[in-house]
């Protein structure tokens, strides 16, 4: 298990130092220069080449780049040219909606998906199989922002439940703050609930035919204990795989959704950032989240070991 | 009164009938053996009693257990039945157990749920099972998973689990099949003590008539889902009064006629393989540790002459099929040559083995899954023509093909159909034609007969004795099974720890056997014969 876990933990941090330097080289290579951009069009080149110096953006690469990841690790990822603030402060405020939002509609998107794939799985092939599948077809295949915005005529035009849009920020207290997330949660659980409940599915078929239910059943155990207590962890695997993609994707991939209710989330700063070539910004976020799926890779790697005694003796 | 009563059950799935009229009784205490080749319905039997059918299934007829009525039951009153007084056990022990959950949670699960007892009480009592099967908990704690346990002991503990709370039947399916004739000698004989134990009913099911023969009272020998003939296990047996069932007795001790030793005496030798050595590396135990190497093959010398037909026995995991894919060059020893006509090829580059590959092919165990299921067969057959120097032209493999078909007793108009359209046995035809479409002078056969049924296993027995006559090819057959070996061979090499620890002609090693390793392997190797013979002498 030890040899497991370090294994896991090298590659983790390998694969983190091999993107940073491929995040870092990218912007290079891109043209704009940075310190052109800050003073605008009609600065001098002595001016711009004054600014250079001072951004230590002359320097050779490889001490830049040690700088730079240096800076990283310590948390200090520069100042915003646009915003003229600290980077990370910009990050923080936004993570506080992106994180949570991204929780949110995990933790709905599994609450979904798994007894959709357990009741489609143990009805495979009956009317309930059909109509739930038919439900997670349709999931999959309308986009996200469509159900953002049938849940805002719903539950904020029409039954005026919860606000249209807008985020008032922690400091406006829990409730309400967790209330302006909820429906973009929503939105953004539902096709991934449809991805996560097919996956169940065809992983609890695959399980289902297995000797080893057969052997359980044979033992008197209802189906239904036969399902939950034998089929489910060992159909885990890959449902433990797509998750941890999916986490991925809504820490980063909301930028539609944020637009859609105005949230100041993560994909929203990249987006502008990216817009008005502030590429500190746009590395730092960019590396923040390369860190964040390396994390989540490494707890999910993790987790099938838990679930799967074999891989935890194999080395 | 009959503890199991089934009386004309028919069984459909689907349309396809499965079961016409099956007819069959188990007394308390008493081994009903339960014959039939695949396909003939012996595990619907098992699975109709248990009532755990596929969901196209419908049965009509009567099951009684123990004065129920298992047909009309509801699935509560099933479940209440199944584990507690009704066990089963199943064929192929390396997948029935799961994988995610310790021996000791499976063992006990079953204990809890019918009894109610506590977490300590029914580990307790699995603990006392787990023993009472041959593990015992000093070295086998409840702990350990079911990876971490050989074919053998992960089939004790399925017998734990099915015999946990003494149930009135016990159904056994195949419950050796998949085992080397050792192991299988240890299971059938813990089978026999817990039936002589609690009076338990043991319903035996198997395809092999002399495993049969040694355990049960009373057989029932069923053929496409209809019992052919039932009653006395020694009376029926040698009465054989039966066509079919004759036709089964005489196909399990089939031996094909053979005339002597073909080719042997030529002045080169075929094989040669010189104090070969195969060591893997040990498992990983921390970082910076690993247990000691695993000597798979140890210092194995042996020779083979052209058109010579060879056994190599042995228990599982004795280290004969890593010897075997060192002679196919498909993997390389740690120390020590294989010269394959008098050239090595221990030391050769891939592109260097070519000529040796061409005349060396292989025969493998499972006809179901050797073969690539979306190719037809005129591709699977010719595949092993690209070692040859001068690639053949679209007619001539054709006509390679359709020669080779013709030699295995396939029929030339099969080359543009897909594998699934085949029988176990054919299957089994199309990989032997594979494997001779080079005209080979060495075949290795990994145990080529062992997933077949007695019948088709006579067939093609007598196909590998006739190429053998017809095209002088040298055969390397690796088995457990001594039959198989005493059938086709001339010489047999008795392989045990790595080593090949006693040598001979075949019928002089079988009947006297020196080593302790070939004495087990002939006292635990079932044998129809003798079966019927002790049968008829405790009968008097």
């Amino acid at each position: 298990m030890t040899v497991y876990l370090l294994k896991r933990l090298t590659i983790a941090i390998a694969t983190l130092v091999l993107a940073s330097i491929v995040v870092f080289a990218v912007l290079e290579i891109l043209p704009g220069d940075p310190a052109r951009l800050m003073l605008g069009m009609n600065a001098s080149a002595d001016q711009v080449e004054l600014l250079r110096n001072q951004m230590g953006l002359n320097a050779p690469l490889p001490w830049r780049y040690l700088h730079w990841a240096g800076g990283l690790l310590s948390l200090d990822f520069g100042r915003s040219y646009t915003y003229s603030v600290p980077v990370i402060d910009l990050v923080r405020e936004r993570l506080a909606v992106s994180l949570p939002l991204a929780l949110i509609a995990l933790a709905l998107s599994t609450i979904i998906a798994i007894p959709v794939g357990l009741f489609s799985a143990s009805r495979r092939g009956r009317a309930g199989d059909t109509v739930a599948m038919g439900a997670a077809q349709l999931g999959v295949a309308v986009p996200n922002f469509w159900f953002a915005l049938m849940l805002i005529y719903v539950f904020a035009v029409w039954l005026r439940l919860v606000p249209a849009g807008g985020f008032p920020g922690w400091g406006a207290g829990l409730w309400p703050a967790l209330k302006s997330l909820l429906l973009p949660a929503v939105a953004l659980a539902l096709p991934q609930a449809a991805i996560l409940a097919r996956v169940t599915r065809s992983a609890l078929i695959e399980v289902l035919n297995e000797d080893y239910i057969r052997t359980a059943r044979a033992k008197g155990l209802p189906y239904r204990a036969v399902l939950w207590r034998h089929a489910l962890r060992n159909a885990m695997i890959p449902v433990l795989t797509i998750l941890g993609l999916q986490f991925a994707f809504l820490l980063a991939g909301t930028i539609i959704i944020e637009n859609v209710f105005y949230l100041p989330g993560l994909g929203r700063l990249v987006f502008q950032a990216i817009t008005q070539r502030d590429l500190i910004v746009v590395e730092s976020v960019v590396m923040l989240l390369v860190a964040a799926v390396i994390a989540v890779n490494l707890l999910v790697d993790l987790s099938y070991a838990v679930v799967d005694p074999r891989l935890r003796s194999r080395q | 009164m009959s503890l199991l009563e089934v009386e004309n059950l028919s069984l459909t799935i689907g349309d396809t009938p499965i079961l016409k009229g099956m007819e069959l009784s188990v007394a308390p205490g008493e081994v009903m053996g339960l014959v039939g080749e695949s396909g003939s319905g012996k595990s619907m039997t098992a699975l109709t009693v248990m009532q755990l059918l596929p969901h196209a299934a419908r049965a009509s007829g009567r099951v009684l257990f123990d004065g129920i009525d298992i047909l009309a039951a509801t699935e509560d009153q099933m479940c209440a039945l199944r584990g507690d007084d009704i066990g089963i056990v199943f064929q192929e022990p390396m997948t029935a157990l799961n994988p995610v959950k310790t021996i000791g949670e499976q063992v006990a699960e079953g204990i809890r749920w019918h009894t109610r007892a506590s977490r300590a009480e029914a580990e307790e009592r699995a603990r006392k099972m787990l023993d009472r099967v041959g593990l015992p908990s000093a070295k086998f704690p409840l702990s350990r998973y079911p990876h971490e346990l050989s074919g053998g002991q992960r089939q004790r503990v399925v017998i734990a689990i099915a015999c946990a709370l003494k149930p009135k039947l016990l159904i056994a399916d195949e419950p050796t099949t998949a085992l080397d004739v050792v192991l299988q000698a240890q299971i059938l004989d813990l089978l026999r003590d817990l039936v002589t134990e609690s009076r338990m009913g043991l319903l035996l099911i198997s395809h092999d008539l002399a495993v049969v023969t040694e355990m049960a009272d009373r057989i029932t020998i069923l053929r496409h889902g209809e019992v052919m003939e039932a009653g006395d296990t020694a009376r029926t047996l040698s009465e054989q009064l039966h066509p079919y069932t004759r036709q089964l007795a005489q196909a399990s001790m089939h031996v094909p006629a053979r005339a002597r030793p073909h080719g042997v005496g030529s002045s080169q030798l075929l094989l040669q393989v010189e104090g070969v050595t195969r060591d893997y590396p040990g498992r990983r135990t921390s970082l910076f540790r690993r247990a000691p190497d695993i000597r798979a093959v140890d210092d194995v010398s042996l020779s083979m002459a052209p058109g010579q037909s060879v056994a190599l026995v042995g228990r599982s995991g004795c280290g004969k099929s890593t010897l075997a894919r060192m002679i196919l060059a498909l993997d390389r020893p740690s120390s020590g040559t294989i010269r394959f006509r008098g050239e090595s090829i221990t030391d050769k580059s891939e592109a260097e083995l070519k000529p040796a590959r061409r005349d060396m092919q292989v025969v493998f165990q499972d006809p179901y899954g050797s073969f690539d299921p979306r190719q037809k067969v005129e591709k699977l057959v010719a595949e092993p023509l690209h070692v040859l120097d001068k690639k053949p032209t679209r007619a001539e493999r054709h006509e390679m093909v359709a020669h080779a078909l013709h030699e295995v007793g396939l029929d030339q108009r099969d080359m543009d159909k897909y594998p699934h359209e085949f029988s176990g046995g054919q299957r089994q035809r199309l990989s032997i034609a594979r494997a001779i479409i080079t005209r080979p002078k060495l075949v290795v056969a990994d145990e080529p007969v062992s997933a077949l049924d007695v019948s088709i296993r006579a067939q093609i027995l007598d196909l590998f004795a006739e190429l053998n006559q017809k095209l002088g090819i040298a055969y390397l057959f690796i088995t457990h099974d001594l039959s198989v070996a005493r059938a086709v061979t001339d010489e047999v090499l008795v392989m045990h720890d790595g080593k090949i620890v006693e040598r001979g002609k075949t019928n002089e090693v079988l009947d006297h056997p020196q080593s302790e390793a070939a004495k087990v392997l002939v006292t635990a190797a079932p044998n129809l014969q003798r079966a019927i013979a002790r049968r008829m002498q405790e009968q008097g």
